[in-house]
């Protein structure tokens, strides 16, 4: 039933989502687009342009969005949005009575001298997982990525204005 | 008001306002509960930030969630967790409605087709900034590597290199500890 897959997919992504919202993407990327084809690649760029236009974490955005357009009406954007949340619940409840003791843990740290240098692959590998040929139509995409690339990193251009600008150039290029 | 409304007010105004994500969100919850509502200290904030980047998940609701418990126990964090998702639920859910029966619009493919280009732009770039900020150097740069390759190339999921990587780590420290404090 898809009501269920959509909630077991982003308890998923609740659970094992570390290290932010760029890291989340490629789990995100692999269950949605790869695993289940509720989106193609471009639809789901298209998902995190959104995000990065609108307010609010790109975990929950994509949570509703993909909800959505899976069963066509807002239960579905309820269940996933709900899914994504529920760890983080059990998890915060599970350790509330020792915050303190939790972070200067001594397992907890270790565990993350693993997973801080994997969270640059996570990020990377959404990015290489998105160049793909819907994204990139022709000479132009490439040119678009490196302008865009230079404009966030080296100019730190807002990423709104990136966006808004990167949609304006496509109205006079295509 | 009372303290349930003031937490989901506050929460609200914490969901809509920021773009980019748990991180941008940062600045704007420490001055809306250190500074102006004083619900807890600068310090135990410190801790509780720690704590929310060391749970999975979205960063945003395990701060929220952390917030409304310290304040008012299960409920509160209830209530604050919605109030920091309510936002972008909303003005997901529109968009969902409207751009689905506008993304056939030949001037909306058109905006479109160049702003997906870009996007992977904006995804590319914290991989180096992330890279800078974790350490990676030419010795670790193996790990993160592998597990993109493992992701994209190989199509491993995301999960079992998360699992990896925690007990990766696990055993790399434990190591690590062992030889620094030698058995008496």
């Amino acid at each position: 039933m898809i009501y269920w897959q959509l909630f077991w997919t982003y308890c998923k992504i609740g659970l094992f989502g570390f290290g932010g919202g760029y890291a989340m993407l490629s789990l995100i990327q692999h269950e949605v687009v790869e695993k289940h084809a509720w989106l193609s690649a471009g639809e789901f760029t298209d998902v995190v342009a959104i995000s990065q236009m609108t307010p609010g974490p790109i975990g929950i955005n994509s949570a509703t969005y993909i909800g959505y357009t899976v069963t066509g009406n807002v239960w579905g954007s309820i269940v996933a949005t709900f899914a994504v949340c529920l760890p983080s619940f059990i998890l915060v409840l599970m350790i509330a009575k020792a915050y303190q003791k939790f972070s200067s843990n001594r397992w907890v740290n270790y565990a993350f001298l693993g997973l801080r240098p994997v969270t640059v692959g996570l990020i990377a590998s959404a990015t290489l997982l998105l160049m793909n040929k819907e994204n990139f139509t022709d000479y132009k995409s490439v040119l678009i990525f490196f302008i865009a690339f230079v404009l966030t990193k080296y100019l730190k251009m807002h990423p709104i204005v990136m966006i808004v600008l990167a949609g304006i150039s496509g109205l006079l290029l295509y | 008001m009372n303290l349930y409304w003031q937490l989901f007010y506050t929460f609200i105004k914490i969901g809509a306002f920021t773009f980019g994500g748990g991180y941008a969100m940062l600045p704007l919850i420490e001055r809306e509960m250190v500074v102006r509502k004083k619900w807890i200290d600068a310090t135990e904030f410190i801790d509780r930030v720690a704590i929310a980047q060391s749970l999975p998940g979205v960063f945003a609701v395990n701060i929220s969630i952390l917030a409304g418990y310290r304040l008012k126990g299960n409920k509160g964090s209830i209530v604050a967790a919605l109030g920091a998702i309510l936002p972008s639920f909303v003005i997901i859910l529109l968009i969902a409605l409207f751009f689905r029966q506008f993304n056939e619009n030949v001037y909306v493919m058109k905006i479109f087709k160049a702003i997906r280009p870009a996007v992977v732009a904006l995804i590319a770039v914290p991989v180096f900034s992330t890279a800078k900020e974790v350490g990676i150097n030419i010795r670790t740069l193996i790990i993160p590597v592998a597990a993109a390759f493992l992701i994209w190339f190989w199509g491993v999921s995301p999960v079992y290199v998360v699992l990896a990587a925690a007990i990766g780590g696990l055993i790399y420290g434990k190591l690590k500890s062992d030889k620094s404090t030698p058995k008496t």
